[in-house]
């Protein structure tokens, strides 16, 4: 366990984003393989015996995501999920911006498993400079015959456009993100039918995440067998962790998954900034629950682990709090956050948000009552567990709630103004 | 004159069409490219992209999508727009000063433009470069890892171009 680069390998070579450099290091090996060697079923079965589960946020196996698409003569599509935007959520961006062919390469790959012929690769609109390479790159692999029509002389034919967001995190949440590729406004869909059975356009449709498709080359390159052997049995693979807040080396590390939390934190982070103590992590970006100091230093980064403290490892982002993080401050900011992403078709999330947000607000100037947690309790309870059509009610509740329970010793102080007060 | 795309966004029109089988989808990269001409999307251009797009689409559908979306500005903004994240990651790495500094500095209060307009501040939830707080967007280009003295520095760097 600890650090194992698979995907972050050439990390440090400053042409890594070019094609030269990515054929160099072998690079679309695996892209020829899959389309000379391998019948699509043979992809599929391959990707389900890796293991490997959707590097996104809700960990689903990737394999059996493929396989739901029904062979129809319909068109099918694939759509790269690189719109990540949940507060300390930050590893796409490298891989986009490091590794764009590693992204393209697992598309074709994943395009030939669902029969798909048109990509589309979307990617948050602020990450101009990805956006940027991640064309270049798409046209370099159309030059070289890696894309487009008869790809390498073996009859298959993908096209893969890259689509800029326009700002609006909940088109992260995949049936909001086909809304947006439609050009409507992100709103979330209900379900059924899944995008599988009717997606972008109403035909079939697959979303992966960045991180997602760029295990593809290397599941197929190593063969699904032996890609199980990296990380736990239930988790398998390597995960890019981005650490924020209160460590000493903040950053995106690629380790293998099961590796206790401990290590990443103090080995690998160098520890607590200002040689402070841990006060509590949230292990999977924003929206997934607090853990304490003692339960962070139980758990080992896998998805049962963190399960298991009745967390989430979700998109990997692993947010650090020391003692000196006011814990009101930063429940306060994450409900303005899911307040100001509530795309508004709910009742439960629009209001109810916007309503955590206001009364965490009173709480944080000092002007709170018992009264104001009871009813962030209330309202909480009828924003979540089926009330909306997408999850982001749920995700507010889940950064609010368990917080306010385990460290409901600096919420009561902040009633009982025992601590200064900053508007 | 009546609103059309520059000659550079009609040519990046043309290359949009053939990319999405529902024309539908040519409203947000249309949106892009009013922006990039004229630095906000107004009604007039929202119109023309509606035209342009033609029947089923109205100005209406634009009008929507484009309210949706923040990163449309609905109103003129400064030459240099100075977007500071204020989310958790940069909170717990300092951001109040620098959008502190940085407000005091221009004397203005996010969500404003200087009487000149040269600059707009704004605070954004996540940037999505968290591990490198605190994070401020300037037009294209990120930031990062601010303290108020590189923040004072960058500002005046943007002077000059100014």
């Amino acid at each position: 366990m600890g650090l194992k680069t698979l995907l972050t390998t050439h990390v440090s070579a400053a042409d890594s984003h070019t094609l030269s450099h990515y054929r160099s290091v072998g690079g679309y090996e695996s892209q020829k393989k899959a389309l000379t060697e391998m019948t699509a079923e043979q992809i599929v079965n391959d990707v389900k015996n890796s293991g490997l589960r959707g590097r996104g946020g809700a960990g689903f196996p990737t394999g059996n995501k493929w396989g739901f698409i029904p062979k129809t003569d319909k068109p099918k599509y694939l759509i790269c999920n690189g719109d990540e935007g949940e507060p300390g959520t930050f590893k796409d961006r490298l891989l986009i911006e490091k590794f764009p062919h590693m992204l393209i390469e697992g598309m074709v790959i994943a395009a030939k498993a669902i029969d798909s012929h048109q990509g589309y690769i979307y990617i948050r609109g602020e990450f101009h400079k990805g956006i940027r390479i991640v064309e270049a790159a798409v046209e370099e692999a159309y030059k070289a015959g890696l894309l487009g029509k008869n790809i390498l002389g073996l009859g298959y034919d993908f096209d893969l456009v890259v689509y800029s967001g326009a700002g609006a995190y909940i088109c992260g949440e995949e049936s909001a993100l086909i809304n947006s590729l439609e050009g409507r406004r992100g709103h979330p869909r209900l379900k059924p039918p899944f995008p599988a059975v009717s997606g972008l356009y109403a035909c079939p449709t697959v979303v992966n995440n960045v991180e997602t498709f760029c295990n593809v080359p290397h599941i197929i390159r190593m063969t699904g067998e032996e890609y199980k052997k990296i990380g736990t049995e239930k988790s398998p693979g390597t995960r890019l962790f981005a650490v924020s807040g209160h460590v000493k080396k903040p950053g995106i590390y690629e380790v293998e998954m099961g590796t206790p939390m401990k290590e990443l934190i103090y080995d690998i982070c160098g520890g607590i900034k200002n040689d402070g103590t841990l006060k509590a992590v949230i292990p999977g970006g924003s929206s997934s629950p607090i853990l304490t100091a003692e339960e962070a230093m139980t758990a080992t980064m896998d998805y049962e682990s963190i399960a298991s403290l009745k967390s989430m490892l979700g998109s990997g982002a692993v947010i650090i709090l020391s003692e000196s993080a006011d814990l009101v401050e930063t429940t306060y900011r994450l409900a303005e956050f899911y307040s100001h992403e509530s795309c508004g078709q709910c009742t439960p999330c629009r209001e109810g948000t916007h309503w955590v947000k206001d009364l965490l607000h009173k709480i944080k100037i000092g002007e709170g009552t018992e009264k104001d947690v009871e009813l962030i309790f209330s309202l909480s309870r009828n924003m979540e567990g089926g009330t909306t059509i997408c999850p982001l009610a749920d995700a507010c509740v889940m950064a609010v709630r368990p917080t306010m329970t385990k460290f409901k010793g600096e919420f009561s102080a902040r009633l009982k103004k025992e601590v200064s007060i900053s508007h | 004159m009546a609103y059309q795309f520059s000659q550079d966004s009609e040519i990046r029109f043309q290359r949009l069409i053939p990319q999405f089988p529902s024309k539908r989808s040519l409203i947000l990269p249309c949106l892009f490219l009013l922006q990039a001409d004229k630095g906000f999307v107004d009604q007039e251009g929202m119109q023309y992209i509606a035209d342009r797009i033609g029947d089923p689409i109205s100005l209406a559908h634009v009008h929507g999508v484009a309210t949706f979306y923040t990163m449309y500005n609905k109103k003129p903004v400064g030459k240099f727009h100075i977007q500071i994240c204020g989310n958790i990651s940069c909170y717990l790495s300092g951001s109040d000063s620098i959008t502190e500094h940085v407000c005091s500095k221009l004397g203005i209060d996010p969500g404003e433009t200087t009487g000149d307009k040269k600059y707009t501040v704004d605070e954004v939830q996540c940037l999505g470069a968290c591990g490198f707080g605190p994070v401020a967007q300037i037009n294209d280009k990120y930031y990062e890892n601010l303290t108020p003295e590189k923040i004072e520095a960058i500002i005046s760097e943007l002077e000059k171009q100014v």
